[in-house]
């Protein structure tokens, strides 16, 4: 101990002078960091004014929909009055039907022009339809075929078969498989026991999967193969349709929507393709017998350049063509005809003809052509009549109706309850009529179809339409809220001094005006609609926000006459020009591409990688990669010395280049953890993504696990000594014993639950009980653990040990000493080391002013040492960070334990390239200007969270949702939706949740390594100046807070710059053919990514607030009340 | 000011740009079948190849490389050996480089490895010729007032072309365009041809327009005495002074 002694004394000898700084600022000790409740509540604010842009675009966008998962039965279709028939065994009108389903053929394509002599490619290719619809007029029509957007084949294929209007966000049981578990005509047909037999597009498959008698797909992926699917089918269409096991058959023909996607309708290979399709349809209806429908159809039009997924009538108007060897239709295609057949309608219609129950959630209405009038039923063979089917239909819609109102609130209630009474009203007067045994008014069958028509109106209006206000609106509150976050960040040092006064009245304002406009709806429409209020609120307080800006920038010119203060030119296009601005730029300029955005861990890699090579190329351009030489002119003293030492900045520099590699190698890395989307069809996803129950060769398990656990420890001890480094190991505080503690347990824990789990179920038969128990509880017990470490930082973030010396040593020295100290380790190598006493100036400043008048008390007061106290703010943070992602890591596969170890490396090196560029910078120039983080590491920062979505195996697509994280600690199942949802939130994303809570490290780490670099530095001649670490930000509390600040708003700027180009991409696209599959779920993605992320800075930030509170209590409690 | 210089620069980069073109169009008369993108790796190649000869006899016949004091012919014969060393090990660098930054690690390595060998000919070789086998000097030309003559200058700007270029043309690679320039390493290496024939034109230009700007200052003749000569020592030191000291020269008699 006795050298240990020696050093501390001399170096309390070197700490003797006082410092410059504290001359100027004199504060008391338990000041706080100014504004801080303020900075919270600003942050929050802003996040939500993000949110609220993001729900109103959603709003506008995302059509969403529950699904009813309720069928129709036989015996829901009686007929009133009547004995119980089973509907389903009376003889049908067709026994068998053949669908031919041509992917995007437009009503134009099917239509025949005589009198065009010079026919397009896509015209007068059908001759088929026109000389059967003329010649055979009972026995067959064409109609324009309505399709309702999205217009894109998989949805299409749910609207034909259920009957209702299918949205992207069909919210169902399953989210995993496509499969379609509403009911629908398919699983009707196969309820009574026909044999449906299916050809081509391998999307049925996905949808109706096992649903089939018999299934021939053909891959539908490649969209630039126009012959593969509709080859295979023709190979077995007729061969199938001469044979007799089957009742319905369905061929979906892929040709002409590949021919639109790749050369466009004009083009003369669309002109092959549809007379190959005319070949088709007239050898079918050859082989057609007197029982059997045909059914030709497309599913959606296309535009001008082949594409579909819009609106527009181009891309809605398909073809629909019936035929019947037998008569069809009651008479020759009359007046009251309908011009246009909504593609919903078909379902109803195929439904009763072929003597199935109509599918429960149909909102169609059945084609009355099709039915013979009341007077004509005994004529006609079989089936219902015209009024019969209309009823069967609107009983049937409306039970829907009732069902449907019952689960979701989204049909506006005064439209409900017409509807309702508008049923109740036809039912009586159909019941009086068929009870009567009077032949139906016209008026009845009139107003049965305007029901029906303003319920598929009402659903329509609710499900299947883009609400461009809504988006609009969205989009201008996100660029707002986007904009604001700049000009906070620039503005950060000027708001916190003034105390945030000129944010409270946007909010106030905000609050009137929504409260203002949901009076106003209350009072014109009698209900509030939430997302107009919010919308309001938020842009009035943006504009509100940017008004107080502009006024009292001009206001401030004013006064300043001509010099303008420094901030009012914060939009000078130099600063915004920089190449981390212009690599963020980049990144959101991917997001609107989809080969990009499909690309997306790549290219995200690239451009973090760009970015980080940047940065010692940008040092060395400005000279401070080397040491500067010996300089004659700057020796003479002609030029200011700065004052650095060669090897100290030589130092630095390799420390910067060693990060540097270390970074690049474990991006490069880190690329091979990635998933695969099934648009890359030459990709093999990572070995590490299976998990450890599912590997076979047990060699192969035992090296996998043994990786996974050897990562877990190195990751725990890592973490543990870079705490014990800076001493913050040696209290006995609540984060102290977390880390202490709960951090191995925790990953023992994780090491045995990978083991039990791994476990085949069959080896130990014995132990299986056992083995159960453990999966159960093992996780439970981490997830306990982790909530206790969590809240032990929380309550009791002080990881400050202080030793008070004693006094006898004290005195036994001649020299002054400083009455507290920081230091760093506690054992004594580590105290040889790492030994950095840190005396906290401004509290001995403030005891030394105290003193005169109690001098004699001096040699009374113990001495005190504070170990940790250099990183008091960083090490919770840490440890919060630390214990969060052990925790995340439980949700994963086992084999992601090395990409968290790539992360955590990854972290640690970009602080360290952050700190050593700024130590560097900051050793250049003389004073830097308070802890303002720049721009590079921030980008730096947010790309690195992306990239680490997907190098833990995420991808933004649906299918590569990572489920098997809801079943952690939970192998049985759940009973509610909130805890599996969560999880796999977790899961899904942990690397923006881990990014976005250690965001505040990056203001931290510099003066963390402070510690080295003035030992370096102290060589040099450093007026004996100490490490003062982070204690110098609470010497400069405004500093502190608006740097805080600066930092996070800089960090959701860049993150909220992301997500609006990704609505923006959303928005644009919303007509290109793979928004469905591409953008509206990387929107998704972002949008959920982008508030968590910012919910985790708040949480951050406030964590950082909650430490400067006990850090200001720990002073308070230090000081004795003697001595004020 | 620098007239003299921007016209002899001119004329080389003239020269430099005519060769590229001419192992562009050459090969195509001999070389039956011979295309840009079909056979790929003949044109970097023979490009390659063109730039590395051109440039090699032009800085040696103007005499911007800087001389020699020794003229024995085995300290040449080791600058030689040296100057190929960096070549290859540059190649390297760049084959490394463009690895990490996600060129396939084995499937083509023959094309990165050509890619690499372009991408050396065009700024690593420039650096040889015009500042001998000297890599501190290399990372000094790098820095805001690093450069020492308009040759230094004209130097950072080809090279930040080049790679510049390079980098830029990596975007276009995962496009769903299908068209034959996305293969790999064909957009790369067209982004750093045309990179550096901006480079080419854009340097004479660029120090054309600042010509009254450009000041090279003494204190770097200082600062190049200090580190290279009092610092290291030994052979390079002395050559790295010798650079100075000439350039200094030049410049007094300007």
């Amino acid at each position: 101990m006795s050298v240990i002694d020696v050093l501390l004394l001399t170096h309390t000898f070197t700490s003797g002078p006082r410092p410059r700084e504290d001359k100027q600022t004199k504060k008391h000790p338990e000041t706080r960091m100014k504004g801080s409740p303020v900075l919270s509540l600003l942050l929050l604010c802003i996040c939500s004014l993000y949110f609220v842009g993001l729900y109103l675009f959603m709003g506008g966008f995302l059509l969403v929909r529950l699904e009813v998962n309720r069928t129709s039965t036989c015996g829901d279709v009686l007929q009133p009055g009547q004995e119980p028939v089973d509907f389903c065994h009376t003889r049908p009108r067709f026994r068998r039907a053949v669908l031919i389903i041509i992917d995007a053929l437009k009503i134009d394509f099917a239509q025949f022009d005589s009198s065009n002599l010079a026919p397009r490619p896509y015209e007068n290719k059908l001759p088929v339809v026109e000389e059967i619809t003329s010649s055979r007029p009972l026995h067959s029509r064409l109609y324009p075929f309505h399709a309702d957007p999205p217009t894109t084949t998989m949805q299409r294929i749910k609207g034909f078969t259920t009957g209702s209007l299918p949205t992207f966000v069909d919210v169902g049981n399953n989210f995993a498989s496509s499969a379609i578990l509403e009911d629908n005509l398919i699983h009707q047909l196969g309820q009574i026991g026909k044999r449906v037999v299916f050809m081509g597009d391998d999307t049925w498959e996905s949808l109706f999967p096992k649903k089939f008698y018999r299934c021939l797909p053909f891959p539908s992926f490649n969209v630039k193969d126009l012959h593969t699917v509709d080859n295979g089918i023709l190979q077995n269409l007729y061969s199938t349709m001469t044979g007799n096991d089957w009742d319905v058959l369905v061929a979906h023909f892929l040709g002409v929507d590949h021919c639109g996607h790749r050369f466009g309708p004009d083009h003369p290979a669309m002109a092959d393709k549809l007379t190959q399709m005319d070949g088709v349809i007239r050898s079918v209806i050859d082989r057609l017998q007197n029982d059997t429908l045909l059914v030709v159809m497309g599913d959606h039009g296309m535009t001008d350049t082949g594409d579909h997924g819009g609106e527009s009538l181009k891309e809605t108007d398909a073809a629909l063509f019936l035929y019947s060897p037998v008569p069809l239709f009651p008479g020759p295609p009359s007046q009251d005809e309908p011009d246009i057949v909504p593609q919903t309608d078909l379902v109803p219609s195929l439904a009763l003809l072929l003597g199935i129950p109509i599918p429960y959630s149909s909102v169609g209405q059945v084609l009355l052509p099709l039915f013979p009038p009341h007077d004509q039923a005994e004529v006609a063979p079989t089936g219902p009549s015209q009024l019969e089917a209309l009823w069967i239909n609107a009983k049937q819609v409306n039970r829907f109706l009732e069902t449907y109102s019952s689960m979701a609130k989204d049909i506006p209630p005064p439209r409900l309850s017409q509807l309702k009474a508008e049923f109740a009203r036809l039912s009586s007067e159909y019941l009086a009529t068929v009870g009567a045994g009077r032949s139906p008014s016209p008026q009845l069958t009139a107003s049965m179809q305007a029901y029906l028509t303003s319920v598929r109106e009402t659903c329509r209006a609710t499900w299947a339409r883009f609400n461009p206000l809504k988006m609009a609106a969205g989009l201008v509150i996100l660029a707002f809220a986007c904009l604001m976050c700049y000009v906070l960040s620039e503005l950060s040092f000027v708001l916190i001094r003034e105390n945030a006064r000129r944010l409270k009245a946007p909010a106030v304002v905000a609050l009137a005006v929504g409260v203002c406009v949901a009076v106003g709806q209350l009072l014109t429409h009698g209900y509030i609609e939430v997302a107009w209020c919010l919308a309001a609120a938020a842009l009035s307080a943006e504009l509100l926000f940017f008004w107080s800006v502009y006024r009292t920038r001009t206001v401030h010119v004013a006064k300043n006459g001509s010099k303008p203060p420094k901030w009012t030119n914060w939009l000078t296009r130099r600063r915004l020009l920089i190449p981390p601005i212009l690599v963020a730029f980049l990144r959101c300029a991917s997001l609107l591409s989809d080969s990009y955005v499909i690309a997306e861990g790549r290219v995200v890699t690239f451009l973090l990688l760009s970015l980080v090579v940047y940065t010692p190329v940008h040092l060395n351009w400005d000279g401070l990669l080397l040491p500067p030489s010996y300089d004659p002119l700057k020796s003479a003293g002609l030029l200011p010395s700065p004052a650095l030492s060669p090897s100290f900045v030589r130092k630095e520099s390799s420390t910067l280049l060693a990060c540097v590699g270390l970074l690049v190698g474990s991006l490069y890395l880190s690329l091979s953890f990635h998933g695969c989307r099934e648009e890359q069809g030459y990709c093999q996803p990572s070995p590490f993504l299976t998990p450890l129950s599912r590997l076979q060769d047990s060699q192969m398990k035992n090296l996998h696990y043994a990786l996974s656990v050897v990562s877990l420890g190195v990751w725990t001890y890592l973490l543990r000594h870079c705490l014990r480094h800076y001493g913050n190991l040696n209290s006995s505080g609540g984060a102290v014993f977390t880390a202490r503690w709960i951090l191995p347990l925790l990953s023992t824990c994780l090491g045995l639950h990978w083991a039990v789990s791994a476990t085949p179920e069959d080896s130990f038969r014995n132990l299986g009980e056992m083995i159960k128990l453990a999966q159960l509880l093992l996780p439970r017990a981490a997830f306990c653990l982790l909530a206790l470490g969590l809240f032990l930082i929380c309550l009791d973030p002080l990881t400050v040990f202080i030793k008070t010396r004693a006094t006898a040593s004290a005195r036994n020295s001649s020299l002054p000493l400083p009455r507290y100290r920081a230091s760093t380790g506690i054992s004594p190598q580590a105290e040889l080391h790492h030994l950095i006493p840190q005396i906290y100036q401004r509290m001995r400043r403030s005891l030394d002013d105290n003193e005169p008048s109690v001098g004699s008390e001096v040699d009374n007061r113990p001495a005190v040492e504070a170990y940790g106290l250099g990183t008091v703010y960083s090490a919770p943070l840490l440890l919060f960070c630390g214990l969060l992602t052990l925790g995340m890591l439980l949700l994963h596969p086992e084999g992601m334990a090395l990409s968290f170890l790539l992360l955590l490396l990854e972290m640690g090196a970009l602080l360290h390239i952050h700190a050593s560029a700024t130590t560097l910078r900051g050793l250049q120039s003389t004073y830097s200007g308070g802890f303002n983080v720049p721009w590079a590491p921030i980008v730096m920062w947010s790309l690195a969270a992306t990239q680490f979505f997907h190098a833990t195996g995420h991808l933004p697509t649906f299918p590569s949702i990572q489920w098997s994280a809801a079943f952690v600690g939970f192998p049985d199942g759940h009973t509610g939706t909130a805890v599996p949802a969560s999880l796999v939130t977790l899961n899904t994303f942990a690397s923006h949740i881990l990014f976005a809570v250690s965001c505040p490290l990056l203001l931290f780490w510099p003066l963390v390594c402070e510690a080295r670099g003035s030992r370096g530095g102290r060589a040099a001649g450093d007026e004996g100046e100490d490490a003062v670490m982070e204690m110098r930000l609470r010497e400069n509390p405004q500093q502190f807070s608006s740097a805080l600040l600066q930092l996070s708003t800089r960090y959701l700027f860049i993150l909220g710059a992301q997500v609006f180009a990704s609505v923006s991409a959303a928005a644009i696209l919303r007509r290109h053919l793979m928004v469905w599959k591409v953008f509206a779920p990387k929107l998704i993605f972002e949008a959920l990514g982008f508030v968590l992320s910012s919910v985790s800075v708040v949480i951050g930030v406030t964590l950082v607030l909650r430490v400067d509170v006990a850090v200001a209590r720990w002073f308070k409690r230090l000081i004795p009340d003697s001595s004020r | 000011m620098w007239d003299h210089e921007i016209r002899a620069m001119a004329s080389t980069h003239a020269i430099l740009a005519a060769s590229v073109f001419m192992a562009t169009v050459l090969p195509a008369v001999f070389v039956p079948g011979f295309s840009v993108y079909g056979t790929h790796l003949l044109w970097l190649y023979s490009v390659s190849a063109a730039v590395t000869v051109v440039s090699v006899a032009v800085f040696w016949l103007l005499g911007v490389t800087p001389p020699t004091k020794k003229h024995t012919l085995g300290y040449k014969l080791s600058r030689l050996f040296r100057s190929c060393l960096y070549f290859f090990l540059s190649c390297l660098f760049f084959h490394t480089l463009v690895v990490l930054y996600g060129a396939p690690l084995i499937e083509s390595a023959l094309e990165t490895f050509s890619l690499a060998v372009l991408l050396t000919s065009l700024t690593t070789l420039r650096c040889l010729c015009v500042l001998g086998p000297n890599i501190q000097a290399w990372i000094r030309v790098f820095s805001r007032h690093g450069a020492m003559s308009v040759w230094d200058t004209c130097l950072q700007i080809t090279v930040a072309c080049t790679v510049v270029g390079a980098w830029v043309g990596a975007f276009p690679i995962p496009l769903d365009w299908d068209r034959p320039w996305q293969v790999w390493p064909v957009s790369c290496s067209l982004g750093a041809l045309f990179g550096f024939l901006t480079g080419l034109i854009a340097a004479p230009a660029w120090i054309h327009y600042h010509r009254k700007h450009l000041t090279y200052k003494l204190t770097f003749i200082s600062y190049l005495l200090g580190t290279f000569g009092v610092q290291l020592g030994g052979k390079d030191g002395f050559e790295a002074t010798q650079t100075g000291r000439d350039c200094f020269v030049h410049m007094k008699a300007e």
